[in-house]
């Protein structure tokens, strides 16, 4: 392979190489130099935002890459700039948060760089090596970063919990693609999509191997019954970590679920949208139900992430043009206000992890009314009330999946939410009605840092919700790029 | 005559102990080796695949999947580690403070 072949790679190779870089300061410095090395690494996702929209540029139309590895697409455009984004802001949030545990910068940052590039793989694979190998670099990472506080058991509880179910679900989805490999001779996404034509619909190596696909695929957004690593590995992790894992990843891993079920799997919609119904409804119901008894507001918010990965995945069920643009704007608006609420977890909880029960925001308001008017907005915003950019989400899931059809699981997406609004509100009562008498007040940290990234959330979700044209038109541009526009 | 679908017999039931041994064991080194059975049932399914259809991609991949599995038991070895520090024990029942 021409050394030329790798330019198109430029922006995933600095990535890494800014990463190992980091990794080898972070050695010598220690727990010092947290700040510069955080702005190290957001001044090269910055570079690498640059780099991204001007390879897209040079490329035009999709142009696949690496030996036919990697397409350069306008869908991978966006989940790469919405992944930066949201890895830029987890790393900010982090910076006071590492400094107050007394864990190191260089490592931390090293590894959400890593897990960056994998899912820039995630998000532009047209291969099942490709997307394979982006998913691991990607999970890899993540494992580490919720082991990272090593010496908290919580942490490592988290991350072994994590790591062995992750590990069991990435077997599952191997295997399943050796057997799609073996029924249609390719690991190639376009080579498989035409290759189905020639095998029977009711194959049934071919119909286990797409099963078991989904089952892998279903693990890594949290759906029910996937799910059982997500409260213990989103409480046990550090916050930001918390907070970067429940964004980005998800987000990754719905590209990738694009590209294998709407490119490669496209002949098969009938057999993988009753899988994906019955897995979007069940997350729904569960993850809301299961929300509304959690104290502890990290495995609340696990919980309200399980069930916007059902709200999301109704998208694909609906598996139309309308569907598949509303998920990417799903993705984009549930980062933002999901980073906004965990941003307010980092402040409240550093005091010796004082903030992490709902019992804490007791009286809220009173001490600190800006910050609770904000985290009422974000949980406004979760909940999917208007004029917040959660609105506009859920909106335009529901409506997709209304025009495909999909009546009761509209029912239930749209019951279930009005459920949500019980949890996010117990939050809000506190911060309100209750006063904090008798018990020992928390308090918000000052940390300038978390505070802009929760500022920069906040007016985000609002432009999204009053103004949502222009992310709407983006999203669906990545779509005819996909050249899956209409189509089943 | 031990044909391909003889390979594809094997690496089904190395994948069935694989993922039993996840569900039921609870000593994280036993889990650990259950992961790799997965991933060799996986390899071999591949590599029998491979030799069937007469293509190369299926051994490509069963060369990452070797090199990614290693990674993998390299991070559950370090949280072995970790947890053994912490906890001076390899079971994975030891490991269970948070409940909902």
């Amino acid at each position: 392979m021409p050394l030329a072949d790798f330019v198109p790679l430029i922006p995933e190779i600095f990535l890494a190489a800014v990463g190992f870089a980091l990794m080898l300061a972070g050695i010598s410095l220690g727990r010092r130099g947290t700040r510069p090395l955080i702005v190290t690494a957001v001044a090269a996702l910055g570079v690498t935002a640059v780099l991204v929209i001007l390879f897209a540029r040079a490329a035009g139309a999709p142009e696949r890459i690496l030996g036919e590895m990697l397409v350069i697409d306008q869908l991978g455009v966006f989940i790469k700039l919405l992944i930066l984004a949201t890895s830029a802001m987890a790393l900010l949030m982090a910076a006071g948060f590492l400094e107050r545990a007394g864990y190191g910068a260089g490592e931390f940052s090293a590894l959400v760089l890593f897990a960056t590039v994998g899912m820039f793989i995630m998000a532009s694979g047209a291969s099942l090596v490709s997307l394979y190998v982006g998913l691991e670099l990607m999970a890899l990472s993540v494992y580490v970063l919720v082991g990272y506080f090593k010496l908290e058991t919580k942490s490592n509880e988290g991350a072994v919990k994590y790591f062995v179910l992750g590990a069991l679900s990435s077997g599952v989805l191997l295997y399943g693609i050796s057997l799609v490999y073996g029924t249609t001779g390719s690991l190639d996404l376009a080579t498989i999509r035409r290759g189905l034509a020639a095998v029977p619909q009711d194959n049934p190596t071919l119909l286990l191997g797409i099963l078991l696909v989904a089952f892998g695929m279903l693990f890594k957004v949290a759906a029910v019954p996937f799910h059982v690593w997500t409260p213990d590995a989103y409480e046990g992790a550090p916050t930001p970590v918390t907070a970067f894992m429940s964004v980005g990843p998800k987000a990754a891993a719905f590209a990738m679920f694009l590209r294998l079920f709407v490119i490669a799997f496209a002949p098969e919609v009938e057999a993988w949208q009753t899988i994906l119904w019955i897995a979007s409804a069940a997350t729904m119901i569960y993850g809301n139900i299961a929300a509304l008894t959690q104290n502890n507001v990290k495995r609340m918010l696990a919980y309200s992430s399980i069930a916007h990965a059902g709200y999301a995945l109704m998208g694909l069920v609906a598996a139309s043009g309308t569907g598949l643009w509303a998920v990417l704007m799903y993705m984009a608006v549930y980062a933002f206000m999901n980073l906004g609420a965990f941003g307010f977890v980092i402040l409240l909880e550093s005091k010796g992890y004082a903030g992490e029960t709902i019992a804490d925001y007791a009286g809220l308001s009173r001490r600190h009314p800006g910050a609770a008017a904000l985290m009422l907005w974000f949980m406004l915003a979760l909940a999917g009330i208007p004029p917040t950019g959660g609105f506009m989400g859920k909106l335009y899931v529901f409506a997709a999946a209304m025009e495909a059809g999909c009546v009761v699981l509209t029912v239930i997406a749209v019951v279930m939410s009005a459920v949500s609004l019980y949890y996010y509100f117990r939050i809000v009562v506190q911060m309100y009605l209750k006063d904090d008498e008798g018990a020992a007040p928390a308090t918000l940290l000052r940390d300038r840092w978390t505070e802009a990234m929760i500022g920069v959330c906040a007016l985000v979700t609002l432009a999204i919700g009053v103004w949502p044209g222009p992310l709407v038109e983006w999203a669906k541009g990545g779509l005819q790029a996909l050249g899956v526009g209409s189509s089943g | 005559m031990i044909t391909a679908t003889h390979y594809l017999l094997l690496s089904l039931i190395l994948f069935s102990l694989g993922v039993i041994g996840v569900m039921m064991r609870r000593n994280f080194i036993t889990v650990l080796m259950s992961l790799e059975l997965i991933f060799n049932a996986v390899n071999l399914n591949l590599v029998a695949f491979s030799y069937r259809l007469g293509d190369l991609a299926g051994q490509i991949l069963a060369i990452f999947v070797i090199t990614i599995a290693a990674a993998e038991a390299a991070i559950g070895l370090g949280l072995i580690i970790a947890l053994v520090r912490l906890k001076d024990t390899v079971a994975l029942d030891e490991a269970s403070e948070m409940r909902s």
